[in-house]
Parts: structure tokens; C-alpha cells; sequence
């Protein structure tokens, strides 16, 4: 990142930066290490009186099935969500690569509502599936399932999942466009004069140069569920019915509201710190080696 | 593409429409349902074709509010939520700029370690420091303003990054040509490079102004009084009566209003937005 010349301020870039670091520090590092901090800590009821209680909170933590039940219903959210949504975007985003007529015209179609907030698709799609008024409900009950969100922990879950996915189609399928654009015709009619055709053709030339692209996707994907989804559950299920819908974020949220566990919520934050610090890493590491063979 | 396949075209299509339903779908049928009144939505009867209570629908929720969640008029959180997207992302432009054009154009102790402290911000997300942030905010007094909707999210990892690459492929001979003729870094700046990152710079609006309007655990944790809330957290406020009392069709009108703004941007500014998004993903 060097250029050949630079201007040679003692002070200016320092006052540059200044708006920046500030704010980093103030919002960001400093409440990072008190959640590090109170994770330490045992507070009472009031917050009187505090005590330094070393790996109490975290030993709790992971004596408690109810956390278990927040990590087993995070990753099944999460793996379903991440692979149906890559899945579905890769198969549209393919069809859109094909020089079709009406190409442009699918993608304004498909990319817009990446402009939504998720928790306007979960409302959306409770709209459709809400028990007694629902849309897709009275058809889902037509085939004689007893369908209803409000009471059955699966049917929650399915809920989320589907209002998950349909948010995040649009911006995968526009970062996969963009990845198949920037494959090389060249190697794709060298294949075809090969003789490989459609889909031999897709799995060994397209699929492997796609590689980095769907590798960035996945962890953007991996961090979306986690942190992303939180409105979705909050305003749609309220992390119900019975914990079924509680994933590891909305979890820190309410234990520490609701529950006033502040210690408790503060060593669940270090915990998904510890994750997404791993997410990044990872996303690091590929994006340097460039994942393709 | 490299043969012609009319039936695999064909295929093609088919599999595109059938995308473009699902994503449209939902959306036509909350617009629909935005049009019609309590109770045929209440008894299942909501048709496919738009009905006659638009204009009465969305001026109730506008300016009179629900009758039995919040009776807040929507159009306070609507013009919230435009004085917070904007202001997260006008604000992340700027300190981003001044950041990334200390570090490329500046050689000075601690470069690299600024660089690193602002690119690992990307760790740490609102919702794992979710109560000590708000201590914070609180002590500075902040909760319930516009401030601390705004500030506390400006820091942008995203942003620095995306205009430092810019940077680095801006040519040397610029910065060559202007210390030639006697500029200073401020000057150069304002006349040679910010002129140059017109279109990162929508690039970077596009996406920050979406990000900052739908905001959800940050307003949600911070505001208290009504006429602070934002259109995003207004939905939530509508669902939170009992099922029963749900005024679904305008709860429909308030999701298509906190949907409106931020799609009409990205379907206006389309190229410069996918650009944008592209351009961050390497």
C-alpha cells in the first residue's frame, strides 16, 4: 500500500484519522473488552455489589441445556439457511449468465430486495404463513398438516428459515453473477470444443474458477444468520415457541434485558466474539490464497 | 453463451420466472393485502387483484397511526429512519475518506497499526458487545438522539477499505504533478482526488444508506420514546398486540413504507450499487 511519494504532515494525518479512531475506540474496543471484563464478573439483582468470579459465568454457561439448545438451533438455522441460499442463487444466477434474451431485465427482477431489512421479510412471510389467515397456510393445511408457527417448534423454525433465505437469494445471486462474468469465455469454448457439454462443463470448469466467489459467499452467509436474522426472530417469534427459534444472539439480548444476567450475557458476547473472529480469519486466509485449483 | 440450445434456453426462463415468483410474491401480496380492509384479511378472504382502500389505509398510518398498537403516525419514524440512514451513511463516507487518505498518502509512525485497528472493527459487530455499548451511549447521554442512533455506527471497516484500494490505483503522477505545482494534501484532496472518487463514493452511499435504514438491534436497544423510533422498529411495534387484534392491513402499508425508500435507491442507482457491492467483495 505504498505510493512513490507522500506528503510529509507531522501531525495531519493523525488529525485525520482522529474522527475514526475515536469513534472506534469509544464504540467498539472499549465496550468489547468490558463485555470481556463482566464476563468475569457476578453482579447481584442491583448491581451493588460485584464480584470477580474468574470462569464462573462460562462454566455455567456450558452447564446450562438451554445454551445447548441455543448452539443446536443456531447451527441448524444457520446450515439450512447458507445452503439452501446458495444453492437456489447459484441455480438462478447460472440461468442469468446464459446470454438469454430478458437477462438484465431478471436481474433488476431478482436483485432489489437486497435493499430489505430482514425483518421486513420475516414479516412478509408471516403474513403468508400466520396460522388462521395465512395464504400458503390454508394450502399447507389442505394436505392435512396441522400447520402452526405460533405452537410448534418446528414449524417456527421452518418460519425463519424460509424468510432467512428468501432475503439473502438477491445478494448472492449477484455476487455469483458477477463470478461467473469474470470466468473467461475462452476456457469455456475450449471445454465445449472438448466435447464437454452443459452440465460435465459446469462441475469441472465453472464450478472449480468459482470456488473463491462461493467460499466468500459462504462465510458472508455464516455471519448473516448469526448476527443478521436477529429482527427476523425478535419481531416473528420472539425466539418461541419453547426456545425453539432462540439462537445464540437473541439469547445474549434477553438474557441480559429480560433476565438482567449481565454476566451471563457478557460471557455468551465473548463467546460469538470468539466466533466471528474466527469467520474473518478464515474469510482472510482463502480470500489471500485465492481458493482455486 | 458457446452453443445454441433453444430448449435449454427455454429452460432457462422457466427457472428465472419461477425465481422472480418467489421473490416478488410476497411483496405483491402485502401491497395487496395494504389495500384492503381488517376483516376480509381477517377471514382468509384476501384476493390476488388490489383493493380499494389504498389512499385510506396509507393516510391512516400515516398520520393517525394503528388504532390499538402504538397510534404512533408513521411518518415520525419514516423521516427518523431518513435522518439516520443518511446520517450513518454520509458519516461513514467522510470518516472514511480521511482515514484512507492519511494512510496511502501519509508516511507516519503507527500506519499500519491504524489500519489494523480500523480493519478489525469488522470483529466485532453490535451484537457482540450489545450491553456495554449501551452503557456507553448512555453515559454520554446519547440515548434517545439522533447522535446515538448515528455516531456509534459511523466506524467503517467496509468503507475505509473500499476507498484505500480506490486510492492505490489512482496514479502517482497525480500526486506528483500537484506537489509540482505547490499543493498541499488538503488542497489535493479536495481538488484532484475527491473529484476522482465521485463513483466510489455514490458506490458507497448506495449500500451504507441501506445498511444505516435498516438497522434493527441498535435502535431497538436504544430508543425509548416514540418519536424516536425508527420505521424498521415500527413494524415490530404494530405485531407486538395480541394476534387476534393484529390490523394486518396496515402493518402491511408500514412493512411496504420501510420498503420503499431504500428499494427505490438501489433500483435508480442500480449500476453504481452493484458496483459497489462487487468492488467490496474482493
Amino acid at each position: 500500500m505504498d505510493k512513490r511519494t507522500a506528503f510529509s504532515g507531522k501531525l495531519l494525518p493523525y488529525a485525520l484519522l482522529a474522527p475514526q479512531l475515536l469513534v472506534t475506540f469509544i464504540f467498539f474496543y472499549w465496550p468489547a473488552g468490558q463485555a470481556v471484563y463482566q464476563s468475569f464478573l457476578l453482579q447481584d439483582a442491583f448491581g451493588i455489589s460485584t464480584q470477580f468470579v474468574w470462569f464462573d459465568n462460562y462454566q455455567q454457561l456450558f452447564a446450562d441445556p438451554a445454551y445447548y439448545q441455543a448452539m443446536m438451533v443456531t447451527a441448524v438455522f444457520a446450515t439450512v439457511v447458507t445452503v439452501s441460499a446458495l444453492g437456489f442463487s447459484l441455480l438462478l444466477a447460472v440461468q442469468a449468465d446464459r446470454a438469454i434474451a430478458g437477462a438484465g431485465l431478471y436481474k433488476t427482477l431478482l436483485i432489489w430486495p437486497y435493499a430489505l431489512a430482514p425483518v421486513v421479510a420475516g414479516v412478509l412471510w408471516l403474513f403468508m404463513l400466520q396460522p388462521s389467515l395465512g395464504m400458503l397456510s390454508k394450502g399447507i393445511r389442505v394436505l392435512g398438516y396441522d400447520w402452526n408457527p405460533y405452537l410448534h417448534a418446528g414449524d417456527a423454525l421452518a418460519l425463519v428459515i424460509v424468510s432467512a433465505t428468501w432475503k439473502q437469494i438477491s445478494y448472492n445471486f449477484l455476487i455469483f453473477l458477477a463470478g461467473l462474468q469474470s470466468i473467461p469465455r475462452s476456457l469455456i469454448e475450449a471445454a465445449a470444443i472438448d466435447g464437454a457439454r452443459g452440465a460435465r462443463r459446469f462441475w469441472t470448469i465453472v464450478f472449480p474458477l468459482l470456488s473463491p466467489t462461493t467460499f466468500y459467499l459462504l462465510t458472508v452467509n455464516l455471519v448473516y444468520v448469526f448476527f443478521d436474522t436477529f429482527g427476523i426472530i425478535h419481531a416473528v417469534t420472539h425466539g418461541g415457541p419453547a426456545g425453539a427459534t432462540t439462537t445464540l444472539v437473541y439469547k445474549v439480548f434477553n438474557d441480559g434485558r429480560a433476565g438482567g444476567d449481565l454476566g451471563s450475557s457478557a460471557a455468551q458476547s465473548v463467546i460469538l466474539m470468539l466466533i466471528v473472529i474466527a469467520l474473518t480469519a478464515i474469510q482472510f486466509r482463502y480470500i489471500e490464497r485465492k481458493v482455486n485449483y | 453463451m458457446v452453443e445454441n440450445r433453444p430448449w435449454g434456453n427455454l429452460v432457462s426462463h422457466l427457472i428465472l420466472i419461477v425465481g422472480v415468483v418467489i421473490v416478488v410474491f410476497p411483496v405483491y401480496i402485502a401491497f395487496v393485502a395494504s389495500t384492503s380492509d381488517v376483516t376480509t384479511i381477517a377471514n382468509g378472504q384476501l384476493s390476488l387483484v388490489p383493493d380499494r382502500n389504498l389512499v385510506h389505509n396509507y393516510a391512516q398510518i400515516l398520520f393517525h397511526g394503528t388504532a390499538s398498537a402504538t397510534r404512533q403516525p408513521m411518518i415520525v419514524p419514516l423521516m427518523n429512519s431518513l435522518v439516520m440512514a443518511l446520517g450513518i451513511a454520509l458519516g461513514k463516507i467522510f470518516i472514511s475518506l480521511l482515514s484512507a487518505f492519511a494512510i496511502i498518502y501519509f508516511r507516519f509512525p503507527f500506519r499500519l497499526t491504524a489500519f489494523w485497528v480500523i480493519f478489525l472493527t469488522l470483529m466485532l459487530p453490535v451484537e457482540v458487545r450489545i450491553y456495554p455499548t449501551y452503557k456507553i451511549v448512555s453515559d454520554l447521554h446519547m440515548l434517545d438522539s439522533y447522535a446515538g442512533l448515528i455516531i456509534p455506527l459511523i466506524a467503517s471497516a467496509t468503507a475505509t477499505l473500499l476507498f484505500r484500494q480506490f486510492f492505490m490505483t489512482v496514479p502517482d503522477e497525480l500526486l506528483e504533478a500537484s506537489k509540482i505545482d505547490g499543493a498541499g494534501p488538503l488542497k489535493f484532496f479536495w481538488d484532484t482526488l475527491l473529484p476522482l472518487s465521485v463513483t466510489p463514493i455514490a458506490a458507497m452511499f448506495v449500500i451504507q444508506f441501506i445498511y444505516g435504514w435498516n438497522q434493527y438491534l441498535w435502535p431497538l436497544l436504544i430508543t425509548t420514546r416514540d418519536n424516536m423510533q425508527t420505521i424498521v422498529i415500527g413494524i415490530q411495534k404494530i405485531l407486538l398486540v395480541a394476534d387476534a387484534l393484529t390490523e394486518w392491513q396496515l402493518a402491511m402499508a408500514t412493512t411496504i413504507l420501510a420498503m420503499l425508500p431504500p428499494v427505490i435507491i438501489v433500483v435508480a442507482m442500480q449500476r453504481l450499487f452493484v458496483r459497489g457491492l462487487v468492488e467490496t467483495e474482493k
